[in-house]
């Protein structure tokens, strides 16, 4: 099978791969990069466990081809932290139990992190319907979106 | 061992406590927050290949043959197996079950049932080397719905299964000629007919529910690897990684000591993941191969070929006087288990009316095969299925004598002491308790609001405790690793290195909690029965104390003094009186630092088969409105009190609340396989097997109960599974006092809802 | 089997060579959001993907002749951004944001979520109540084709060899125009419709409607423009008598099938509710635009 060679930017750096035409952006992060921190929950769109931005759009890395992924800016949960320096977001969440079994957590933080960067103060109905793309199974949402709105009021008083 | 649970707990009801009751930080948090937790598929090894399963497209088939030269023939292929590289374990037995669960031999059961795998150097390479293996299938008539399994004309699954506890006279089962029927259960006390003869209002209902699936977001996934002297080594998501040790031996007939299971990261498990599926066939892969196999399931592998939950067919009866006390209770229960048993189904007769103090209760039960995945648990496996019906009789009960719904609850309640229809004995509970907290909630002295109704519902889990082993190290700078053998599965280890900590009087910080593999400790339960806090923490204060002691005399021989000259308190070792001397005060780390070199490590264990978990009740309160044009349900209020014992992280506690009771939601209102005719399941994905959103869900209020068990160090009481159970019963009870209308089927989907609304509607005339 | 070969054309006519003179199956890629699941789940396995995305024509949002120019492949998250356009066309957001969550339309597009045919499609009821013409490129030329014309069947579309759509023209509003789609699914997200029910509407001065369109989606093998529901509103002021007639008209085309989303009779009957629910916001934008 003719593979492509693509260079992308994941969270600041610059990398090489060779990928198969049908072999996702989710692939490439975790089987080629291994970066394994986005997660796969389904492949198809349904679960956003695989949320990453592309070109500073948030996206399901499973809905694109690693060929198409040449030339991009990604940005994945691993680059969301400045060093040891935690997000605001990532923070909450540990502090008010965001999370339980954590499979979810780095697709919802990276929205989350979307959305704040968009709407700094959204409502917790928006807060919802942003991250109704995001499935989580162990939490119930509750202390997941709570997570976001205290980081969020942190993030506009700081 | 001597014993199964701490001679002396400990528990003070007045004790001070100094970390037990806050919400440090989880100490897996930084890891999960940033990406870096490694979860099963996360593992990569050198040299690993990508294992794929290739799986009967039919419900129900002979395999005449398998031909696998073509796929062994594609360049990047490495092996392939079949039924055929697994020993033969005879038929009917539970490892010869097992093994043919794991991968066909004689016959398939269910789509999606595995029948080969290939290991290969990439993943499009071992797709393509599935398409190119050649099966020969004699297909057969099929059967999933339990009831039509259980006829005389149903297609039988197993020539050799006869009912276990078949009853002469009962039709519904054999124990001479072939059956569907795994076993007829039957449970009870006192004489329901004379119960009912006392009874002013009797009520019987129907019910049925639908079998749906735990969820979990995390695809199993595992990756095993085999040494030329023929250790294997196996990383997989697991709530068992010593249960699966000792499965695969037997099923492999590996020694146990050549398998090291080390648990990954678990991302959701609910009961799942007790049970392997990919694990024994990634190991024969990776035999053949001599080299790390890893096998990650689709979501659509995760539906068809993992264990979904049992769905269920009741009839229950129920009669109470006019003052509410209930007098008799009956009921008849069938559990679809998929092709081989395991459904747990004897938890649901147990635990179905267990919170009310019954005197007379009849129940039969039957565990049915058929043609769909084999069930594994769910949080309460089997009872929030039957509690559904349960609770929507009390309900109407409470309503039909015009008593209050908790007023009724109460009437009956269990109290200390109070004696199970399974014959065991209740110390400390808290139901009433409970009950008491619910009726005084926020949410239950406000009115409902205009157009929504209110639903009340209970419930009841045992509580387990069972085979626990751990060990503790205090390093020379006194810091603490425990080794932890009962899996986590939501981030259990920070309350277990709290009640280390508390007990050991240092910051929990200085605690660390390791995931053992299993040639570290001796045998660890599955995590189930809500067990893991509970028996990890009687285990590991065990330790506690025994480190206590040995650092004690440590401190007597450093002072020169007798043993019983030193004590312990606040994390410190200091004289026990003034007559013993003047001595500073030692820390741990003072006495590590001091004596590992000269006396060796401080270390301990406990292996213990806990006893003594407190049993745990709950009960949720719902308001919903219901769109009647539409049949569309919206959760508008939730709250869920339960009794915890002690919560020991109450944040996690609260956590454990709110997830049960929204995967109560989806349960109620969405979720459920649905097959075709040609017996295939039409919805595995996320899609449209619809499991709730954040925008579907308001926010869970939550009331920690606190009636300890003092037969814990800390009081605590398990809190993992009575939060589903109430649940389904709960809102169905909500949508009867919403619409008039109280379903008696699961899902209570939009398309049931609007039909039944019809009916309702042609019956008011 | 044939390995997969990937192109990314920047021109249209590229484009067209490559789909004319593909021999195996092929798909235009846009957002994805529908070619790669459908790859993921094996149902089907092209032997050729083209994606349009350097090609300028499809992407952007331009203002053309009072009306806009959307190109095909056009995210759905950058049409809902759009102010002017959301602001004349709310309807048509509605169902762009309710084609998937916001990741998927951080892919989605018009173009694909037309093209992939499926009946439940959210965007295409409210762009043909629009009277959305879609540009389609081939190797005959170029066609301007109403977009109610394209799809034909669950899958299926009207586009021949070589054909694709590069972008979609929305007329000019009238004054006193309104529209808006609502449909109905289990969940609060996340689902495919079991109906759709979109309205399109002018009122003149008077408030007497002078223009309608209404269409349905999920409930036939395509979505469909009920032109007798609409016919039940023009020349009325779409009071309570005009509201029931339409309606019936709008259940009365209803052609559903029974599946794991719904049922026929479900379908059907709640297809009435929400046409009832729409029309009357279409209205109330109807007015407020006025």
């Amino acid at each position: 099978m003719k593979k492509h060679h693509i260079t992308l930017t994941v969270n600041g750096d610059d990398y090489d791969a060779l990928v198969e035409p049908q072999q996702s952006l989710l692939d490439v992060l975790r089987d080629t990069l291994m970066l394994t921190g986005t997660k796969e929950g389904c492949a198809t769109g349904d679960c956003g466990a695989c949320s990453v931005t592309v070109d500073g759009v948030l996206q399901c890395a499973c809905l694109m081809l690693g060929v198409e992924a040449n030339g991009v800016l990604v940005e994945t949960i691993e680059g969301m932290a400045k060093g040891a320096d935690l997000h605001p977001l990532q923070k909450a969440f540990l502090v008010h139990n965001g999370l339980q079994c954590g499979i979810c957590t780095p697709g919802v933080l990276v929205a989350a992190k979307a959305l704040l960067e968009r709407n700094p103060d959204p409502t917790e109905i928006e807060v919802r319907y942003w991250l109704a793309g995001n499935l989580c199974r162990c939490t119930g949402y509750d202390k997941l979106i709570q997570s976001v709105l205290v980081a969020a009021k942190e993030m506009r008083g700081a | 061992m001597a014993h199964d649970i701490l001679e002396n707990s400990g528990f003070a009801a007045d004790r001070k406590l100094n970390i037990v009751g806050t919400n440090p930080i989880k100490h897996d948090g930084w890891d999960k927050v940033t990406g870096a937790a490694k979860f099963s598929s996360d593992v990569i090894l050198p040299g690993m290949l990508v294992g794929k399963i290739l799986r009967s497209p039919h419900a129900h088939a002979v395999i005449k043959s398998i031909d696998t030269s073509a796929a062994e023939k594609l360049a990047g292929v490495k092996a392939v197996v079949t039924g055929a590289d697994f020993p033969r374990i005879k038929e009917g037995t539970p490892y010869g079950d097992m093994t043919r669960m794991v991968m066909a031999q004689e016959k398939v059961y269910h789509e999606g049932h595995p029948v080969a795998a290939v290991a290969a150097t990439s993943e499009s390479i071992a797709k393509k080397a599935l398409k190119l293996i050649k099966v020969e299938y004699d297909v057969l008539p099929h059967v999933i719905d339990p009831v039509a399994a259980m006829q005389p004309d149903a297609p039988i699954l197993h020539s050799y299964m006869r009912t276990k506890g078949a009853k002469p006279g009962d039709p519904k089962v054999s124990a001479d000629r072939p059956s569907n029927v795994v076993e007829r259960y039957e449970l009870g006390v006192g004489d329901v007919e004379a119960g009912f003869a006392e009874a002013d209002v009797i009520i019987e209902r129907t019910f049925d529910t639908k079998p749906m699936h735990q969820g979990y977001i995390e695809p199993q996934s595992c990756i095993a690897s085999c040494s030329e002297e023929g250790e294997i080594e196996l990383w997989c998501c697991t709530q068992a990684p010593f249960v699966y040790r000792d499965r695969l031996s037997e099923i492999l007939k590996v020694d146990g000591s050549k398998i090291k299971v080390q648990q990954s990261e678990l991302g959701g498990g609910f009961g799942g993941k007790t049970a392997f599926y990919a694990e024994p066939v990634a190991i024969q892969l990776a035999r053949k191969t001599r080299r790390p196999v890893k096998i990650t399931f689709t979501r659509s592998e995760v539906f068809r070929g993992t264990g979904p939950v049992s769905g269920t067919q009741s009839r229950i009866k129920i009669g109470c006087k006019k003052d509410g006390t209930i007098t008799a209770a009956d009921a008849e229960l069938i559990f679809q288990t998929g092709p081989y048993s395991g459904s747990a189904f004897t938890n649901a007769p147990q635990a179905m009316f267990t919170r009310y103090d019954l005197k007379n209760v009849r129940t039969v039960s039957y565990e049915v095969v058929s043609n769909r995945p084999k069930v594994a648990s769910f949080r309460a496996p089997c009872v929030p299925q039957v509690v559904f019906g349960v609770e929507g009789i009390i309900s109407e009960l409470a309503n039909k004598i015009g008593m209050d719904q908790i007023d009724f609850r109460m009437k009956n309640a269990m109290a200390n002491g109070a004696r199970t229809i399974y014959a065991e004995t209740f110390g400390k509970i808290g139901f009433i308790e409970t009950l008491e907290a619910a009726k005084a909630c926020a949410h239950y002295r406000s009115p409902v609001p205009k157009g929504q109704g209110r639903g009340i519902s209970t419930g009841f889990w045992f509580n387990r405790g069972g085979e626990t082993s751990s060990t503790l190290n205090v390093a020379p700078d006194g810091s603490v690793t425990i080794t932890i053998g009962t899996a986590d599965v939501a981030g259990s280890r920070i309350s277990i290195s709290m009640m280390v900590a508390e007990e050991l009087g240092i910051p929990v910080d200085k605690v660390r909690a390791v995931l053992a593999d299993t040639h570290q400790l001796g045998f660890n339960r599955v995590t189930a029965g809500s067990r893991t806090t509970f028996s990890q923490g009687v285990v590991l204060v065990d330790c506690a104390r025994k480190v206590i002691k040995e650092m004690a005399e440590r401190a007597a021989r450093i002072w020169k003094v007798p043993e019983e000259g030193v004590e312990f308190a606040n994390g410190e070792f200091r004289p026990a009186g003034a007559n013993v001397g003047e001595f500073k005060p030692l820390t741990i780390a003072d006495i590590a630092k001091q004596t590992t070199s000269t006396e060796g490590a401080i270390a301990a264990r406990s292996d213990m088969n806990v006893t003594g978990a407190g049993p745990g009740f709950g009960c949720h309160i719902v308001d919903v409105a219901v769109d009647e044009e539409t049949g569309a349900v919206e959760i508008k209020r939730y709250t869920v009190v339960e009794d915890a014992g002690k919560a020991i992280h109450p944040l996690q506690v609260e956590g454990q609340f709110q997830g049960g009771a929204v995967q109560g939601i989806g349960w109620a209102l969405n979720e459920e396989y649905i097959f075709g005719e040609d017996g295939k399941m039409q919805n595995p994905g996320f899609l449209d097997y619809r499991m709730p959103v954040a925008s579907d869900v308001p926010n869970i209020d939550t009331i920690i109960v606190e009636v300890p068990n003092p037969r814990h160090p800390f009081g605590l009481r398990g809190v993992g599974e009575v939060p589903v159970v109430p649940t389904m019963a709960a809102i169905a009870n909500a949508i009867g006092d919403c619409i008039g209308l109280r379903p008696q089927s699961l899902p209570m989907s939009p398309p049931r809802m609007l039909q039944w609304i019809k009916e309702r509607d042609a019956a008011r005339g | 089997m044939t390995d997969l070969r990937y192109e990314a054309p920047e021109s249209l006519s590229a484009a067209v060579s490559l789909l004319a003179g593909a021999s195996g199956l092929s798909r235009v890629l846009a957002g994805g959001t529908d070619v790669i699941v459908q790859m993921e789940m094996d149902l089907i396995e092209p032997e050729l993907i083209v994606d349009i995305k350097k090609i300028p024509e499809v992407r952007g949002i331009f203002a053309e002749n009072g009306g806009f120019r959307i190109g095909a492949a056009t995210t759905g998250m950058q049409i809902c951004d759009h102010k002017a356009f959301a602001a004349a066309w709310p309807g048509v957001i509605e169902g762009v944001k309710l084609i998937g969550s916001v990741q998927v339309k951080g892919r989605a597009s018009m173009g694909g979520n037309l093209c992939n045919a499926s009946p439940g499609a959210d965007s295409v009821p409210p762009m043909i109540t629009a009277g959305a013409i879609a540009r389609v490129i081939g190797p005959n030329g170029v066609r301007e084709v109403p977009v109610e014309q394209i799809p034909t069947g669950p899958g299926k579309t009207s586009l021949g060899k070589g054909e694709f759509i590069a972008s979609f023209f929305f007329p000019a509003r009238p004054k006193g125009s309104g529209d808006a789609y609502q449909r109905f699914t289990p969940r609060t997200e996340m689902d495919i419709a079991v109906t759709g029910v979109a309205v399109n509407l002018t009122l003149d001065a008077k408030g007497l409607c002078t223009g309608a369109r209404v269409a349905i989606g999920a409930v036939a093998p395509t979505a469909l423009l009920v032109q007798p529901a609409a016919d039940a509103l023009i020349g009325t002021s779409v009071d309570e008598a005009a509201i029931e007639k339409m309606v019936a008209a709008t259940r009365a085309a209803c052609r559903p099938i029974d599946d794991k989303r719904g049922t026929k009779a479900f379908r059907t009957e709640v297809t009435g509710v929400l046409a009832k629910r729409v029309v009357a916001a279409a209205l109330e934008r109807a007015r407020a635009n006025g």
